[in-house]
């Protein structure tokens, strides 16, 4: 057991009591938009995929590291931009009523 | 620098954590995702100053394509599929925290073609979670696929079953696991990785195939927990504190939305994690179908008990939303209220297919989303209202759930739109749902019945109130 292991195992655990306290506190309303936000954070990954497609040696292991980045990618840029697509349709009451809108 | 880098990744965790924190509010929600796009962009930018990077061309190939698709997609994704935009999501999550965790594995062996192991001194501990980084992440991407590929239509929705299922799975996966300990014991042994992953990528498949397109709902949640986990153990094998950090609020945010939905659906989570979903669909079909007679009413009728209701819930379903009505049901909900009837919206935990999904459907026909309500709000509420209005909702409304022991519905927790004044249903046609469950509530006299499309009939019963 290294001493890296052990600190990463103390911030994996906190990280899970902050994770149920924060997220248990989203209400359903917003759990959709929770889901696709959360999926762009999880593109943290591409810190490491950039890593990895920047070593330079040319072998596969950049092309793979290529791939990752793509991949994180999407997930960072296409969570984050349909989360905002979303949220920003959310609107309180503001005229209680007269707001009918046409169909198409 | 290294100090510098990691604290900006502290930075970016922090942000974060405080971005999901006012997701807690919908008027706080959207500055929330922005500040976790700003952590995103802290994190990726400190990464490029790393030394390690030599060669940018790959890195910038990859940000202009990854960014590029990702913008197209959220661009031009519909509401309406949101489910199969979030199941890709996690499938290319999943799927680069598997790239990743090879390419430190290619890294480490020290030989870029993998002939020789010359990687001295690897931890066991770095080695097991590399392990678990390619199972897990695999596993999502292979599964996220056939969620994707079931919520698109490209698959049948039905659970494909087959003999010994269960147990095949189980086998593949102690088989992965055996690979995987004989591997960190001798970590030369990349042949092993290989078929490590080979095992992951059809353990996806087979996991997910047997599970019915109504249940997606739990199997998308439970596919975001897994890519969290697998980004996190990404982050042990890398020794990276952001990837641990956030991998693990994703993970945690999964698991809690995946027993939210197991709640809503009757299911328990063990009965999700080993193939068990969609079983009881069968059992379900073998319901006898005596006959017996409902009432059918026009929208004409309709209109008229809507017009003296002085309050009406309505209970939105997918059926709604796969009729594109949402934009009339609001304008029919307008006409109501401005009419002086209150009206509100009730919202069941599974009402569309993802956590939430109705939510967006009706906020994105500018239903302000004050008059969402869901099930723990509103159930006590229905006593005291004139009409319940059911549109393409069906099993979360049966009182099956709450009476009839035999029934897959049975314990399900429901909207008690029965206890109502009248019960007014717009469905196509008696077919029970999902669980395969004759609904009694369609039987019973202060039920009106209307018949047709959800679009059709609100779109009738629009232009019938306006005269």
């Amino acid at each position: 057991m290294t001493e890296t292991l052990m600190v990463s195992i103390y911030v994996f655990v906190l990280a899970a009591f902050v994770g149920f306290e924060v997220i248990s506190k989203v209400p359903p309303l917003l759990h959709t938009p929770l889901m696709s936000g959360s999926n762009a954070i999880s593109g943290i990954t591409v810190v490491g995929s950039l890593i990895a497609a920047g070593e330079g040696h040319g072998g596969l292991s950049v092309i793979l590291g290529m791939i990752a980045v793509i991949f994180a990618m999407i997930n960072v840029v296409g969570g984050f931009m349909v989360t905002d697509r979303m949220l920003g349709m959310f609107k309180q009451d503001t005229s209680k009523s007269k707001q009918i809108k046409k169909a198409e | 620098m290294k100090e510098l880098i990691y604290l900006a990744y502290l930075v970016s965790a922090v942000l974060f954590i405080m971005g999901l924190k006012l997701l807690s509010s919908p008027k706080t929600a959207r500055r929330g995702n922005l500040l976790g796009a700003v952590g995103m962009l802290i994190a990726i930018v400190v990464t490029l100053l790393d030394k390690a990077i030599i060669d940018f061309t790959f890195i910038l190939i990859g940000l202009v394509v990854g960014g590029g698709i990702g913008l197209l997609l959220a661009k031009r994704v519909q509401m309406t599929a949101m489910p199969q935009m979030v199941g890709l999501l996690n499938g290319f999550g999943g799927g680069a925290s598997t790239l990743v965790a090879f390419a430190e594995y290619m890294r480490l062996s020290g030989d870029a073609s993998l002939t020789v192991w010359t990687g001295a001194n690897v931890s066991y501990d770095v080695l097991a979670t590399l392990v678990l980084s390619l199972l897990i992440g695999t596993v999502t991407f292979t599964g996220s696929l056939i969620a994707f590929a079931k919520l698109q239509g490209i698959m049948r929705g039905a659970p494909i079953l087959y003999a010994m299922q269960k147990q095949i799975n189980a086998a593949m996966l102690l088989g992965a696991i055996v690979l995987g300990v004989l591997f960190v014991l001798d970590p030369s042994l990349w042949l092993f990785l290989i078929i490590i992953i080979a095992i992951a990528a059809i353990l996806g498949v087979t996991s997910v195939i047997p599970i019915g397109g109504a249940d997606m709902p739990v199997v998308i949640s439970l596919l975001n927990s897994y890519s969290g986990l697998a980004a996190a153990m990404t982050g042990f094998v890398l020794s990276n504190n952001a990837l641990i950090i956030t991998g693990t609020l994703v993970g945690a945010s999964g698991f809690i939305l995946t027993s939210i939905m197991c709640k809503a659906m009757n299911r328990s989570l063990g009965n999700v994690l080993f193939a068990g979903v969609g079983v009881d669909y069968a059992a379900g079909e073998t319901a006898a179908t005596e006959q017996r007679t409902v009432v059918r009413y026009t929208p004409e009728d309709a209109a008229f008990m809507l017009e003296n209701a002085q309050s009406v819930i309505i209970v939105p379903g997918y059926g709604l939303a796969v009729a594109q009505a949402q934009h009339v049901l609001q304008e029919l909900a307008s006409i109501l209220i401005s009419r002086g009837a209150t009206v509100r919206y009730a919202i069941h935990p599974v009402a569309g297919r993802m956590p939430g999904h109705m939510n967006v459907l009706l906020a994105e026909a500018n239903v302000p989303y004050d008059l969402l309500l869901e099930m723990d709000q509103i159930n006590d509420d229905f006593q005291n209202t004139d009409v319940a209005l059911i549109i393409g909702a069906n099993d979360v409304v049966n009182p099956a759930a709450r009476t009839k022991k035999s029934s897959p519905l049975y314990g399900m927790p429901i909207l008690n739109v029965d206890y109502a004044r009248t019960t007014m249903v717009v469905k196509r046609s008696l077919n029970p749902g999902f669980a395969g469950e004759d609904n009694d509530l369609f039987y019973e006299k202060k039920t009106m019945m209307v018949f047709g499309d959800a679009k059709s009939v609100v779109t009738n019963l629009v232009q019938v109130l306006k005269k």
